[in-house]
């Protein structure tokens, strides 16, 4: 076992970890934050993506022994983040979910989409988006969802 | 889908981490991303007893211009690339090269060291800083040595590093500013491995003219020819350079990797 140190949700953590428990697991199992999804486990899904420092990562495949020191975000810590708030309404207005295994990581993808990308257009959101796989809706219904959001903060910024 | 137990050290220092996979008693591993041995360890393919964290070795993670080369860390990330902001003589293809790999996700933790000491035929910089005319810097305790990138891999996930050996640093040569590129890969989906890959790069001023042909069976093609590199060699051409390879009897192989090489050309013509 090795000891951690790191951030979850703005809340400091101490805890111990066996070295090949990956980081989906720890948030998971460890600190029962289970809006984390762990589909394929093997980095092609998306699904487990979470905010390392800021910057989305495959929970399944880093360890969480590796993120000593790091700020770990899950969706839990972004329920009053702004981006997020306009997305999770945009999800539900577009249909862009039906069973929601893959929304975690389809919100956390899109929350860094449109902060890093605001001019993209349905292309690049397809492009961008292309990591995290949804077998319900056909993707449509995604894009048109990022789409909602990325028109609504250009309008609100000019 | 988890990984076997094994022990993890984050070491500070390059000394200390060639000290560890220089030991051996047992199977150590440098870790860095974990981009793609997340996924081995996951599904059992690899089975270290020690994982060498080497991303807290400030070196590493440097990007830095000297004498004509541009030298990057192992440690350097694909997005660290995509995103620019650093130096870069190579005039935009490792910013290009990196924003078409894998996924953001990925980009964000997945280096380039790491990418190259792994020896997938299909990742991307396999094939590229071929191309480039690279160097790859690795090192073990008490030496370092460098091998040109085209030479670094020997096959599916086999390179010329020695036991105990880490890839260090990759040193890229300027391109002159007369120099054109092209780079071509084709996949069925945006971000997966690719399927075939055709790269060029030519520089008269250095009298440098490459071409390769990439995700394979084995190391990336490399072609050292001006007419080559500027002009369409054709189909046939391609099948000549597979004949006797595991590709070799494969039509449909043959035809993409003609095409991804045809569009890596084309794109370094076009004015």
């Amino acid at each position: 076992m090795k000891n951690l140190a790191l951030g979850v949700n703005g809340k400091k953590i101490a805890a111990s970890v066996e070295p090949r428990t990956h980081l989906g697991d720890f948030l998971r199992e460890q600190q029962l934050l289970t809006a984390t999804h762990l589909g394929c486990e093997h980095g092609v899904c998306g699904a487990c993506t979470v905010l390392l420092d800021g910057r989305p990562v495959r929970s399944c495949i880093t360890l969480a022994v590796a993120c000593e020191g790091g700020q770990v975000t899950t969706l839990e810590g972004l329920v009053n983040d702004p981006v997020m708030i306009e997305l999770r309404e945009a999800f539900a207005a577009e249909h862009g979910l039906q069973c929601g295994f893959c929304t975690p990581g389809m919100l956390v993808s899109a929350r860094d989409l449109v902060l890093r990308k605001p001019a993209a257009d349905d292309r690049a959101v397809r492009i961008e988006m292309s990591g995290n796989l949804c077998r319900c809706t056909g993707y449509g219904g995604i894009v048109r969802a990022i789409r909602r959001v990325l028109d609504a903060r250009k309008k609100t910024k000019t | 889908m988890k990984p076997v137990d094994f022990d993890y050290e984050r070491p500070a220092t390059l000394d200390a981490a060639l000290k560890l996979l220089g030991r051996e008693d047992l199977n150590a591993k440098p870790l860095a991303g974990s981009q793609s041995l997340g996924p081995m360890l996951n599904l059992r393919l690899v089975q270290p007893e020690l994982l060498v964290d080497i991303t807290a070795i400030p070196e590493l993670a440097s990007i830095r211009e000297e004498k004509g080369f541009l030298v990057l860390g192992a440690c350097v990330t694909h997005a660290a690339l995509e995103d620019g902001g650093t130096p870069d003589p190579t005039r935009g293809v490792l910013a290009r090269v990196a924003a078409g790999i894998a996924y953001r996700a990925v980009r964000n933790r997945g280096t380039v060291g790491g990418s190259l000491a792994h020896a997938d035929p299909a990742a991307d910089w396999v094939s590229v800083l071929a191309a480039l005319g690279a160097d790859v810097v690795v090192a073990r305790t008490g030496g370092r040595r460098t091998v040109p990138a085209k030479d670094f891999i020997r096959g599916t996930f086999e390179t010329a590093l020695g036991p105990g050996e880490l890839v260090v640093e990759i040193r890229i040569p300027a391109l002159s500013a007369n120099a054109r590129w092209g780079y071509a890969k084709i996949c069925r989906k945006a971000g997966e491995f690719s399927h075939a890959t055709g790269v060029v790069l030519i520089d008269p001023a250095r009298k440098f003219a490459r071409a390769v042909i990439g995700a394979v069976s084995g190391p990336p093609i490399v072609v050292d020819d001006a007419k080559i590199a500027e002009r369409d060699p054709g189909e046939a051409w391609v099948s000549a350079l597979f004949a006797g390879t595991p590709l070799g009897d494969d039509a449909y192989q043959i035809r993409i990797h003609h095409v991804a090489l045809k569009r890596a050309i084309a794109e370094a013509r076009a004015p």
